[in-house]
């Protein structure tokens, strides 16, 4: 038994669960919600032996002989810190689970933690246990990861919901808010699948294996040489996110089936993002902040990691207070969590990926 | 009249700055610049831009959006003239609508809780009326131990004609946010501090030199400034770093050459800093070298008024402090030098041993042998093409290697040995020449910082702790209960409030109040 397997029983379980979750969203049958659960609980459990396994294995290195427990854990690089960010989802969605006693949720959290694994594999990231650089070796890794990761997770969930209840409180094509999530889950579906075309047109043929997401992000689609797929793949994608417009309405009704209020969505949205936010600050930025001031000696240096938690803080800052001052409720702050987000995911993946900088280590 | 009309500008000014909505505009000007930022590579080599331009808008419009860019200042953006307007509005922003607000919370902070009418706890958003078998006494005594638990002390009163408890706990939750927005300013505060006080700069000292200045990048400069830099530094340098010393020599003030100096990117230390032996270590385990580098140190000695005060082995997470400088390890690198000095240790067959310094040329010869080796050639990343012939393979010294020319009876030959591959250390005599270091080859970067800032961002940093924790993880709940006797029972009235999380106090009422059902009928 080592780590690797338990991952992929943990992989294999929460993506069945996803389906589990989804046909009870559609056939109403509580046995299947129950199994729903069950394979969400094995994955979590396994995933759990999985990640302190791993933590053991990574200890265990002799290069890391030296180095100590505390720094062996296995948040070093984007691998890890993406099956991390999964099981902090997959807890916050087991709590929320429990305490609203409603299934349906998984329908929208596991797809978030399955579009996670597989943009692992799509995107080739590697998944071997590296030693450490010497930047990395501090004791602040383990509290800054951590926490940055646990907020990801809590603004993952509040994502979740915020679309939810976009999709059943919007009815009218023409209104922004429907307009607004409709292109976002269109543009979410369209960026993963031109990287699985990318994916298979380079990566499985063996081409480029450093650094492939950086080399060859869209060169199957959108940034292809050649001009006539970039059209046909600007059409497609124009079609598909009109599709979803028009045909969206139709999400509306499954997940109304269910009973889950507007306003229990709007709460744990709000929630999420209150438990997420000092988190963040604390554990993302402060604690960033400080580590980077002692390693390098600057506390602040607007390289594009800093830069992007910045503006990832703003926005949500900018919720909270549009709630509590100005009380702001409804559309408005789902479309608000929903950007923030996308402000997430961009100071994670698209930082990592796309720009430079002094955190340059976290690349696939 | 023109007073009133005055006072009300002055009014729609000061709710202006104070509003949420100044707040936004700011945010958001200083998130969407941000990204032009983080997109644009700030300080950095014109072509690279250009390419990043040209990708995004296309080649043909680069050159003339590059200049466009330049102009607003993105090219160093977040030190722009507006950039900093956006940071001093927000700032400004942040401390007026503290400023407008903390009175009224301050209010609600400072005066305690006072029992009520019953017409004024019908305001109050929970309330529970239950019926509970038992004296009014016991079910007292059991409600205030029951709030005790969970964290109010109540107190009692009759002033209303009845019997009211009522008590509160975390009224500073309600300042959390204040805290919050003081932190943020304490931060900026320090953080401006650091830069009009301290200094930031940076040190590429190859090994066995003293610096006494730290560098910053300053723009091209005339060749007579670059000749004042040269001066000055050769002052600072032959003073051993002190500014008193050099000015002297110079023939000017103290205050006069720090000033200068820095002008021209130069910043004096006051004192000097050598590095002794800078050292890279690989992750290696038996049978597999990696160019992975574990951990890379430079060994320090601060030289203050020609002697050594402080000796230091810093590495990238610890680094050496002295008078105010923090001096990190950054990067490390090849020098230019070719005055390189190799130290073997050198075994003959027989056992006889010997340590020798040897620069490139000098023969030197294998204890209790004839073997007489001299070193030809250095390369600092080793490595052979498939023709068998040597290259160097990186820029780094990551596998040190020298050729020796080697005369020994059965005549001359050379041989390649490597430092990291012990392999490589045996003649064909079976003596050994263990390559043990070279010295001379590589600087090590510093990063060479001096704040006096710091603390203040560190004290930030922890109010915004607390403020967060008190903002966010506490609440300010109140609890009145109206106790009244009603056919042999007591009637129990609860109103209650809090800030946040009410749904968990509510909970926690319900709790209280079926508790006290349940020993009323004991």
């Amino acid at each position: 038994m080592n780590s690797s397997m338990l991952y992929g029983v943990a992989n294999v379980a929460y993506i069945t669960a996803m389906m589990a979750y989804i046909a009870y969203l559609m056939t109403k049958k509580n046995a299947i919600g129950q199994a729903a659960t069950t394979i969400t609980v094995i994955g979590f459990i396994s995933h759990t032996l999985a990640f302190f396994m791993r933590w053991y294995e990574f200890s265990q290195l002799p290069e890391m002989s030296d180095m100590g427990i505390v720094r062996a854990i296995p948040l070093t690089n984007l691998y890890e810190s993406l099956i991390f960010f999964v099981w902090c989802l997959i807890l916050g969605y087991l709590i929320i689970e429990f305490k609203y006693k409603n299934r349906s949720f998984g329908a929208f959290v596991t797809p978030v933690a399955a579009v996670v694994l597989a943009f692992i594999s799509l995107a080739g990231i590697s998944t071997d246990i590296e030693p450490l650089v010497p930047a990395l070796q501090s004791n602040w890794l383990l509290i800054h990861v951590f926490m940055s990761f646990s907020s990801y997770s809590c603004f993952a969930l509040s994502f979740s919901t915020a679309l939810m209840y976009l999709i059943i409180t919007t009815d009218k094509k023409t209104d922004s808010s429907y307009i607004f999530w409709t292109v976002t889950l269109g543009v979410f579906i369209v960026v993963l699948a031109a990287m699985g075309l990318d994916y298979l047109k380079f990566k499985l043929p063996g081409m480029g294996s450093d650094q492939f997401i950086q080399n060859y992000l869209f060169k199957a689609t959108f940034a292809s040489p050649s001009l006539g797929v970039v059209f046909v793949s600007l059409v497609v994608s124009i079609a598909f996110i009109f599709a979803i417009w028009n045909w969206g309405g139709s999400l509306k009704n499954i997940v109304l089936n269910f009973g889950i209020s507007p306003q229990v969505l709007d709460e744990i949205t709000y929630k999420s993002i209150a438990i997420g936010f000092p988190i963040f600050t604390l554990g993302g930025l402060i604690f960033g902040a400080i580590w980077a001031d002692q390693a390098w000696g600057v506390y602040w240096s607007w390289d594009p990691k800093e830069t992007w938690s910045l503006i990832t803080w703003l926005v949500y800052a900018f919720f909270l207070h549009a709630r509590l001052l100005r009380g702001w409720k409804g559309h408005k702050m789902a479309v608000v969590a929903v950007i923030g987000f996308v402000a997430v995911i961009f100071t994670y993946l698209g930082v990592n990926l796309l720009l430079s900088g002094l955190h340059a280590y976290g690349s696939a | 009249m023109d007073q009133n009309k005055n006072k009300t500008i002055v009014d729609k000014a000061w709710d202006f700055m104070a509003s949420v909505k100044l707040a936004i505009v700011v945010f958001a000007l200083i998130a969407l610049t941000s990204i032009v930022g983080t997109v644009i590579e700030q300080n950095a080599d014109p072509a690279k831009n250009l390419k990043v331009i040209g990708d995004l808008f296309g080649q043909g419009a680069a050159p003339k959006l590059y200049m466009m860019f330049e102009r607003l200042g993105f090219m160093d953006m977040y030190r722009s003239w507006w950039f900093t307007t956006f940071l001093l509005l927000f700032a400004a922003n942040l401390i007026i609508c503290s400023v407008d607000r903390l009175p009224k919370i301050w209010k609600l902070v400072k005066n305690p809780i006072k029992p009520m009418s019953r017409e004024h706890l019908q305001a109050i958003p929970v309330k529970r009326e239950a019926t509970v078998q038992g004296r009014i006494e016991t079910i007292r005594d059991k409600i205030f131990s029951a709030a005790k638990k969970a964290g109010i002390k109540l107190s009692e009163s009759t002033e209303t004609g009845e019997v009211q408890l009522y008590g509160e706990k975390g009224r500073f939750s309600r300042l959390g946010v204040y805290v919050v927005h003081l932190s943020i300013i304490v931060i900026l505060l320090g953080s401006v501090a650091g830069l009009y006080l301290g200094f930031k700069g940076y040190a590429e000292i190859p090994e066995g030199a003293v610096y006494t200045v730290a560098f910053k990048p300053i723009g091209e400069i005339s060749a007579a400034a670059q000749n004042e830099q040269r001066t000055i530094i050769n002052a600072l340098q032959n003073a051993g770093g002190n500014i008193a010393a050099a000015a002297d020599s110079l023939g000017v003030t103290a205050k006069r050459l720090d000033k200068r100096a820095r002008r021209l990117g130069i910043l004096p230390l006051g004192f000097g800093v050598r590095l002794d032996n800078f050292e890279v270590e690989f992750y290696e385990s038996p049978g597999r070298r990696t160019d992975m580098p574990k951990e890379y140190a430079s060994n320090l000695s601060v030289v203050d008024n020609g002697k050594v005060v402080l000796q230091k082995r810093i590495e990238v997470n610890d680094p050496l402090k002295y008078k105010g400088v923090t001096f990190y390890q950054s990067s490390y690198g090849l020098t230019q030098s070719d005055r390189l000095t190799f130290v073997f240790k050198l075994t003959s067959r027989s056992g006889a041993s010997d340590t020798v310094s040897v620069r490139t040329g000098e023969k030197f010869t294998i204890p209790g042998t004839s073997v007489v080796a001299s070193v030809s050639e250095f390369n600092p990343a080793l490595a052979f093409d498939q023709s068998g012939r040597p290259f160097t393979y990186t820029r780094l010294m990551n596998n040190p290697a020298v050729k020796l020319n080697i005369k020994d009876s059965a005549g001359d030959y050379s041989k390649w040995i490597m430092r990291r591959n012990p392999n490589t250390w045996k003649l064909t005599t079976g003596d050994v020449v263990q390559f043990q270091d070279v010295f001379g080859a590589q600087y090590t970067g510093l990063q060479v910082r001096n704040d006096p800032g710091v603390w203040l961002v560190y004290l930030g940093c922890l109010l915004m702790a607390i403020g967060l924790y008190m903002a966010f993880f506490t609440s300010h709940r109140k609890l009145w209960v109206v106790l009244a006797t009603s056919k042999g029972s007591t009637a129990v009235t609860v109103a209650a409030s809090a800030n946040k999380n009410r749904e968990g106090f509510e909970r926690k009422i319900d709790k209280m109040i079926s508790l006290l059902g349940e020993g009323g009928n004991k």
